[in-house]
């Protein structure tokens, strides 16, 4: 998909997150918005998937994806925007985002395999767990000898975990190679900057010590940044290391008064405020 | 009484490593992961045989386990194991999250359960897993009482598609079951029956339940003595069909009385027929370093605690 399609599908996806948010009025827009062109540009782009259908029309998935490129989503929380971009890639009914946090859904809070949604392989929200979880992934595609790339996607509030350290050190020790992780690091978490609540300091050099290849992003809002450093990112694959992408992004962005603060985190917008927000958000692929 | 004789003693884990060399043969998706604890785990002969089919996950436990839900989409049977404490308790929220609601096919399984584990003292003699892993959906539960019992466990996870714990222990203890016994997860195993007592034992308390039932006998108490090996799934109707006979249960198990085995047979009980029921167990306490056997007297988990608890349910029948 060339630059201009991926950001007008990120401007539709960015419709979703807002208004699954506010149709539940729970849920965690910063955070999904700020990723929204990166999972964009995977999906879209990036990873190769099976793009065969089923007889329901909707692309056929399977846990295993053998031969396909897999994606974990470790800060499970931005669930709103992993969902709009299965359903819009073909996984399942974009109607279904109306589901999302209700009783009966399979669009759970958080990302969940309970439901059997197509798209998810593991639960997550938990923080922390889904770098091992994709250490997995990618040993199991070294041992089958599968040509694939496993990507997964953490925060940067995520980093305190302990376990992402355990994890950091697995991936370079067995050469996982064939992993790419992103780090979202928009210097916000619930309670404040991640300067004040508990400083991150230099990831890049923490990560270097560890054994990882490192691609700056300093734009992960530009898709065509993102695109760039997705492709440098394969680049270094296949090197005996693995790579993390250190992604500067901006928590919101995409909707103005949600930029630059910590506070939409986890909070809903209103009937007002939804509609500034669809306002500054062009619908280019129809709203579900 | 049935006779029960053993020719040697082995320690439970290495049935564990003799299962897994088994399988290394038999299930080429089998893998195993181990947090810097090989040889504790009797791991020797599977790598050897399998040196690409095991991970070395070091002292990081938590990762471990996530590895081997990875593991598990790709299709393969991982088997992460460590001691119990650490396979337990220092990972709950991982196995729930990334194993258990996740569906993922690990086998979670570990040695140096209990209070066998024996001088190295309380910090590493978990005695409240098996509380948490019953009470957490998808999971099965398992508490094999020797070396052939562990090494069919372990073989016949194998082939159970779903989460499981598997808990076994350090000390040499009787052989005594069949060394081609058919393991079916969730069926438990009559070892004696009998009229006047129902005890319902575990892990190392199935010998321990022997050795009591003898000592009845002499007395003119004839007592039922059953294997749960399979913790959870319960099997209920074995329970409940003994019960009709005798009138009244006595639980055993290396573990707190709070949340495990005794817990889930009084829970089954209460509701479906209310009977007196002694438990034996740790009672709201850590353990101590010591020997297995001194350990088992200080805290009541031995022959003669069973046999005088049984003495206390006929009285209330």
């Amino acid at each position: 998909m060339k630059v201009e399609e991926l950001k007008a599908t990120a401007a539709q996806v960015r419709r979703d997150i807002v208004r699954m948010v506010h149709g539940c009025q729970s849920g965690h827009p910063g955070g999904s918005l700020g990723c929204t062109d990166l999972v964009t540009a995977l999906y879209f782009h990036a990873m190769k998937i099976d793009d065969s259908k089923g007889a329901d029309g909707y692309l056929n998935f399977s846990k295993e994806g053998k031969g396909e490129d897999l994606f974990f989503l470790s800060n499970g929380h931005i669930s709103p925007l992993f969902y709009s971009v299965l359903a819009r890639r073909g996984y399942f009914d974009i109607k279904e985002m109306t589901t999302f946090r209700k009783i009966n859904s399979r669009l759970q809070g958080h990302p969940a395999t309970h439901e059997h949604l197509p798209g998810i392989r593991v639960a997550s929200g938990s923080l922390g767990q889904g770098l091992s979880v994709a250490n997995g992934a990618a040993y199991a595609k070294k041992l089958r000898k599968e040509d694939n790339v496993v990507y997964v996607l953490m925060g940067d509030g995520e980093q305190q975990e302990g376990q992402i350290w355990e994890a950091a050190q697995f991936a370079p020790h067995y050469k996982l190679d064939n992993l790419v992780a992103i780090v979202d690091w928009n210097k916000q978490q619930i309670d404040g900057s991640t300067d004040k609540v508990m400083d991150n300091r230099d990831l890049k050099a923490k990560y270097q010590a560890f054994g990882w290849l490192t691609v700056d992003l300093l734009d992960g809002n530009d898709m065509q940044q993102v695109l760039d450093a997705l492709a440098a990112a394969k680049a270094l694959l296949g090197k005996g290391q693995p790579v993390v992408i250190l992604m500067k992004t901006e928590m919101g962005a995409g909707v103005d008064f949600m930029m630059y603060t910590h506070k939409w985190h986890g909070t809903a917008p209103n009937d007002e405020q939804l509609a500034a927000a669809l306002a500054q958000l062009p619908e280019t692929l129809g709203d579900y | 009484m049935k006779k029960y004789t053993y020719t040697e003693k082995k320690d439970t884990r290495s049935g564990f490593g003799a299962g897994m060399a088994e399988l290394g043969k038999s299930h080429p998706n089998v893998m195993a992961l181990c947090a810097d604890l090989v040889a504790s785990l009797k791991l020797d002969a599977f790598i050897k045989e399998n040196p690409d089919r095991f991970v070395q996950c070091g002292i990081a436990e938590a990762n471990m386990i996530g590895v081997a839900a990875g593991l598990a989409i790709a299709g393969y049977v991982p088997y992460a194991t460590t001691f119990a404490n650490f396979g337990s308790g220092r990972v709950y929220d991982q196995i729930r999250q990334s194993v258990a609601y996740s569906g993922a096919n690990v086998k979670i399984a570990v040695s140096h359960a209990g209070l066998t584990l024996g001088e190295d003292g309380a910090t590493h003699q978990i005695l409240e897993d098996l509380a948490m892993m019953r009470s957490m959906p998808e999971m099965t539960v398992i508490n094999p009482c020797d070396y052939n019992q562990t090494k069919a466990a372990t073989i016949a996870l194998a082939d159970h598609v779903g989460p499981a714990y598997l808990r076994f222990g350090r000390p040499v203890v009787p052989v005594f079951t069949d060394p081609n016994q058919e393991f079916v997860i969730g069926k438990a195993w009559m070892v004696n029956e009998g009229k006047d007592v129902t005890i319902v034992a575990t892990g190392h308390l199935v010998w321990e339940a022997i050795q009591a039932g003898e000592l009845l006998e002499q007395e003119g108490i004839d007592a039922e003595i059953i294997n749960i090996h399979t913790i959870k799934p319960l099997d209920e109707e074995a329970i409940l069909k003994s019960v009709e006979k005798t009138g009244c249960v006595v639980t055993a198990e290396e573990h707190q009385l709070n949340g495990g085995l005794g817990d889930a047979v009084c829970q089954l009980l209460s509701r479906k027929r209310p009977t007196p029921v002694e438990m034996v167990g740790v009672d709201n306490s850590f353990g101590e370093s010591g020997t297995p056997a001194q350990l088992m007297e200080k805290y009541g988990l031995n022959a003669a605690a069973i046999v005088e608890k049984v003495k206390q349910v006929i009285a209330r029948k």
